[in-house]
Formats: structure tokens, C-alpha cells, sequence
């Protein structure tokens, strides 16, 4: 039996019909990713990186090819491939506590006792240090906070792969720093196998074991992949002036801004 | 260059002062002045500008009633012509002869069983148009059409249909606060956020679930506007249709008062209405308020 790679992209195109004209967003994308690696995604806005996640977190039908998730076709949304989304995505008529319990509740609703599923919703709640507000509703805790509880959500489900939309481009550079590091803290954890999407080239070195660049749109490919030899756990402050973090760094930034430079839409 | 020196001293251990802590006694302000008098303060704000308002207008009233010749009564008139209406809501002298608070009951009896359908199958009907294209495209122009149509216009034909009173007063109440419930609800769906369909998505609700925890949570405040602005029209109905459809209610009480030249009564029977009124939206607006905290704030 040939081997074949935890969760698989398989040539997939995605294009949108608006009446009888039709964008190509993405073209022949195929990436492999192995159970417990972080990979992310990066490019420019609009390139479709968004879109690319959108298919395999079932939102969204491919056009052609498939997505394979421990060899089986996936093409509905579905707890096994939780995602965090960038705005958090809480529903805000809802406590921090019964946003995850809903999550918890609905997968494990036939498996877990009352009891068990409270304790796994308060380890969750834990493990992303948001305990504390269990009883608070997202409107009146920070961005930071809800992108915790909205990590927890996912964590929750226990997803075969957690799926990153930019989870933190909306908040400001040292919670961001913060979040970042809670996230490797999880990930070294519990072994997820994630993939993350961001624009934001050290975000993608620090965190990630590969970097997928994607080319521009419209039809964005996959331009480069980089392999992020670090071992961890890495520190922040060290890779500061770490040779191979630079290295890295330097190329992401080459390609993003020498090959594959923003065209300003006219 | 010369750098001055600093001199220091060694530093000579100080005896260390020993003192007591005197616990002067805190006045304690009495629960008079701390509790009593600000609240009496803050109500007073509030109410005196209304009744200074309500005095003027009732002295003005008196004064161009008063006038030989005037076609309306003055209040004190109406104070000693319907004085039994005015003290004793609650009082049974005869079939027709009862106080105005039973006359409004009953009148609240039928608004809340044409209401409460009107509630439910507004929000049912809501959730359809504002969830399926299709079914906004088959009855929204209906709905549109139907809905400029005057509550009493439908009193003959729900009278030819149920062939009876009390039913046609119900439904003309339900078909007057329908609309804008199925309206509004309609719209507060549409407006659920993708991310929130995206979660339920990804958690695989079905549509029961989706439909008690996203959809009727998201669109409350939509669901709201439009319950609020339907027991304003079903309260402005009834009245109407009593006249017409007879019976004890308000409505009927009014069109009776009107042939017997009892112009007093009237009067007392509109301030009912007026103040009956204001409470339904309260408490509509009450309800609202409790059910949609949390939901606008995002």
C-alpha cells in the first residue's frame, strides 16, 4: 500500500461564477501535510489563501481535484477540521463558557456524560488560560481573550487538523506575541496537526515546521515550500538572531516582495 | 575641575515613634439620607415634568370647554358626569352596564390570542422567506401586497368566513400584526452573519438546532422591532373592529357611549385605551430588552 500523507490537497482549482463570467482564484494546488505538522499558508491578500482553507474546512466546494483527510474525500464542513476564524466567530448571545460547551455538546453529545463534558469544556477553557471569564460574554472580554475562547472552541472538538484563518490579524502586536506563543505551547502539547493561514512573514518562520508561498491571483498557485529546520521548542527572543530564522525569514520576505511583489489593483 | 563632594552621613538607627491608631467613629449617613433621598430626587425629576405638563393641558381644556356653547365636555364635567367610570374599574350593574377595566379585559383576551398567533406564524413565516430565495421570491410580492390592505377591509370576509363575531375580531388582529413580524423577522435572518452560519457549519447543527440556537438568537432584535410594531397595530385594530363587530369590548363601548350621546364616557374609555396601550408596548419592550441582551453587542 502506497503511503499517502495525513491530510492531502489533490490538485485542486476553485473558481467563482458570477453570472456567465468566472474567476479562476486557485490552480492545481497540491500540498501534503503530515499528521502533527504546522503548516502555513502565506501570501498576499487576495491571492486566495482564505479560499484554499475554505475547501478543505468543507465551506466552500472545490471546482476540480480533492481534498483527502486520512485517505477519504471530504467535501462538507465537519467537526474533524475545526477552524478558528480571524473575527473569533462567537456568538455573542452566548457565555465564553456555553460557546464551547455548544462545540463539546454537539460532538461528544452521545459519547461523554454531563458530567465529562463539563470537565473537558473547563480543560479546554484551561489550556487557553480563559478559565477565569468562563461566565463572561464575548462582548465584554478583549480581542485577544475571544480569539482564546474561539481556539478553545476548536480545541474542543478534537479536530484531526485545526485550521488557522489568520486567527490573529486582528489583534495588536504584543497580544498577538502572547497568542503565538500559547499556541506553540498547545501545539507542543497535544501534537495537532495545523494549518494556519497569515501574512505576516515572522508569524509564519516562528510558528510553522513549513512554509507554503503562494503566488498571486487571480488562479494563485503554490509558488515555493520551505522547510523551517528549527527545533523546538523555539524561544522567541533567541531566534531573534538565530542564523537558520533568518535565513527563512529572508526568503519568505524575497519571495513575497522580489518575485511575487503586490500588484496594486488598477 | 572640581567635583563637590557629597557628604553623607551614616545613618544613625531612630528610635521608632510609638503610637496608637485612634478609630475615630465613621458617620454613619442614616439610610434617610444615603438611600431615600436621592431616589426621592430622581423619581421627583422624573415625574414632575409630565404632571406640571398633564395640570396645564387639563386647565387649558377646562378653560375652552367651559364656554357656553362648547360641543365638548370640560374635565370637570367629565369628572362628575362619568364619575362611576372613573373610581370603580370592576364593577358588574348589568349585562351592558360594567366597569371599563372588564370592557378592557376583554378586549385584551381577544388582541392576545389574535397576537400570539400572530407571533408564531410570523416568525415561522419569517424564518422562510428570510432563509429560502425561493420562497422570498414566491411570497414577498404576496406579502407586500397584502399587507398595505386596511385591517377592517378584512372584517367582512372573516365575517363571512367564520360566520360569528368573536373569531373575525381575532383575526383581524392576527392579519393586522402579522405583517410587519414576518417582515422584520425576515430581514433578521437575512442578516445573520456568514461567520455565524460557518460555526454552526463546521459543528454540523441541523436545522432544528440551528434554527433555536443561531437563527431566533441572531435575529431577536430584528424579531423585536417587529413584534413591538405589531401589538401597537393589534391594539390600534381591535378597537376598530369592536365597533363594528359589537360585544363588550373597549372598542364597542365607545361606538355605544357615541349613540347615546354619552360624550364622557368617551373620553374616560380613550385615556384607557391610550393607557392600555402604552403598557402592551412596554412590555413588549421589556421583553425585548431582557431576551436580546448580549445579542447587538458584538
Amino acid at each position: 500500500m502506497p503511503t499517502y500523507p495525513y491530510l492531502k490537497i489533490d490538485h485542486v482549482d476553485k473558481s467563482f461564477k458570477r453570472g456567465s463570467t468566472e474567476t479562476e482564484v486557485l490552480k492545481d494546488i497540491t500540498l501534503g501535510i503530515e499528521q502533527g505538522e504546522y503548516v502555513s499558508i502565506i501570501g498576499h491578500s487576495g491571492c486566495g489563501k482564505s479560499t484554499l482553507l475554505n475547501l478543505v474546512a468543507g465551506l466552500l466546494p472545490v471546482s476540480a481535484g480533492c481534498v483527502l483527510l486520512e485517505n477519504k474525500e471530504v467535501n462538507e464542513p465537519g467537526p474533524d477540521r475545526a477552524v478558528v476564524f480571524q473575527n473569533h466567530s462567537l456568538l455573542p448571545w452566548l457565555t465564553v463558557y456555553a460557546n464551547v460547551k455548544l462545540a463539546v455538546d454537539k460532538v461528544f453529545g452521545g459519547v461523554k456524560s454531563r458530567q465529562e463534558r463539563h470537565d473537558w469544556v473547563m480543560h479546554n477553557l484551561d489550556l487557553v488560560q480563559m478559565a477565569h471569564a468562563k461566565d463572561k460574554r464575548p462582548a465584554e472580554i478583549s480581542g485577544g481573550m475571544k480569539q482564546r475562547v474561539g481556539l478553545a472552541r476548536a480545541l474542543a472538538m478534537e479536530p484531526k487538523v485545526l485550521l488557522l484563518d489568520e486567527p490573529f490579524g486582528a489583534l495588536d502586536a504584543l497580544t498577538r506575541a502572547h497568542l503565538q506563543d500559547s499556541v506553540m505551547a498547545i501545539h507542543s502539547k497535544l501534537g495537532n496537526t495545523v494549518m494556519m493561514i497569515t501574512h505576516d512573514v515572522d508569524e509564519a518562520v516562528l510558528l510553522s515546521d513549513r512554509i507554503v508561498m503562494m503566488t498571486n491571483g487571480p488562479a494563485a498557485r503554490i509558488g515555493e515550500i520551505l522547510d523551517v529546520p528549527l527545533a523546538r521548542p523555539r524561544k522567541r527572543l533567541q531566534l531573534a538572531a538565530d542564523a537558520t530564522y533568518l535565513k527563512c525569514r529572508q526568503r519568505v520576505l524575497e519571495f513575497l516582495y522580489e518575485r511575487h511583489h503586490f500588484v496594486e489593483a488598477a | 575641575m572640581n567635583m563637590q563632594a557629597v557628604k553623607t552621613q551614616s545613618a544613625v538607627p531612630v528610635p521608632l515613634a510609638t503610637g496608637e491608631v485612634l478609630r475615630l467613629p465613621t458617620p454613619k449617613p442614616s439610610f434617610v439620607r444615603a438611600k431615600l433621598i436621592p431616589a426621592a430626587k430622581d423619581v421627583a425629576a422624573k415625574l414632575i415634568p409630565p404632571i406640571v405638563m398633564i395640570g396645564l393641558l387639563l386647565i387649558v381644556w377646562q378653560i375652552l370647554c367651559s364656554k357656553p356653547g362648547a360641543t365638548l365636555p370640560s374635565p370637570t364635567k367629565i369628572w362628575t358626569e362619568a364619575y362611576d367610570l372613573i373610581v370603580d374599574p370592576f364593577f358588574i350593574a348589568g349585562p351592558q352596564d360594567i366597569g371599563l377595566g372588564w370592557r378592557v379585559l376583554t378586549s385584551l383576551q381577544r388582541v392576545a390570542i389574535g397576537y400570539g398567533f400572530a407571533a408564531v406564524i410570523g416568525i415561522l413565516l419569517g424564518t422562510l422567506v428570510g432563509q429560502s430565495v425561493w420562497a422570498m421570491r414566491g411570497l414577498d410580492p404576496i406579502f407586500q401586497i397584502l399587507r398595505t390592505i386596511s385591517p377592517l377591509a378584512w372584517l367582512p370576509i372573516s365575517l363571512a368566513a367564520f360566520r360569528d363575531s368573536q373569531p373575525s375580531a381575532i383575526f383581524v388582529i392576527f392579519i393586522t400584526a402579522v405583517w410587519p413580524i414576518i417582515i422584520n423577522t425576515a430581514v433578521g435572518i437575512r442578516n445573520i452573519p456568514q461567520d455565524y452560519r460557518n460555526v454552526a457549519a463546521v459543528l454540523r447543527l441541523n436545522h432544528l438546532e440551528f434554527f433555536v440556537k443561531v437563527m431566533i438568537p441572531s435575529a431577536a432584535p430584528y424579531i423585536f422591532t417587529g413584534l413591538r410594531i405589531g401589538i401597537g397595530l393589534s391594539w390600534l385594530a381591535i378597537v376598530a373592529a369592536e365597533m363594528l363587530t359589537g360585544g363588550v369590548g373597549i372598542g364597542f363601548f365607545i361606538w355605544d357611549a357615541w349613540n347615546s350621546s354619552r360624550l364622557s364616557d368617551i373620553v374616560i374609555a380613550l385615556v384607557y385605551i391610550g393607557g392600555v396601550g402604552f403598557v402592551l408596548d412596554r412590555i413588549v419592550a421589556g421583553l425585548a430588552t431582557i431576551v436580546t441582551r448580549g445579542t447587538s453587542a458584538n
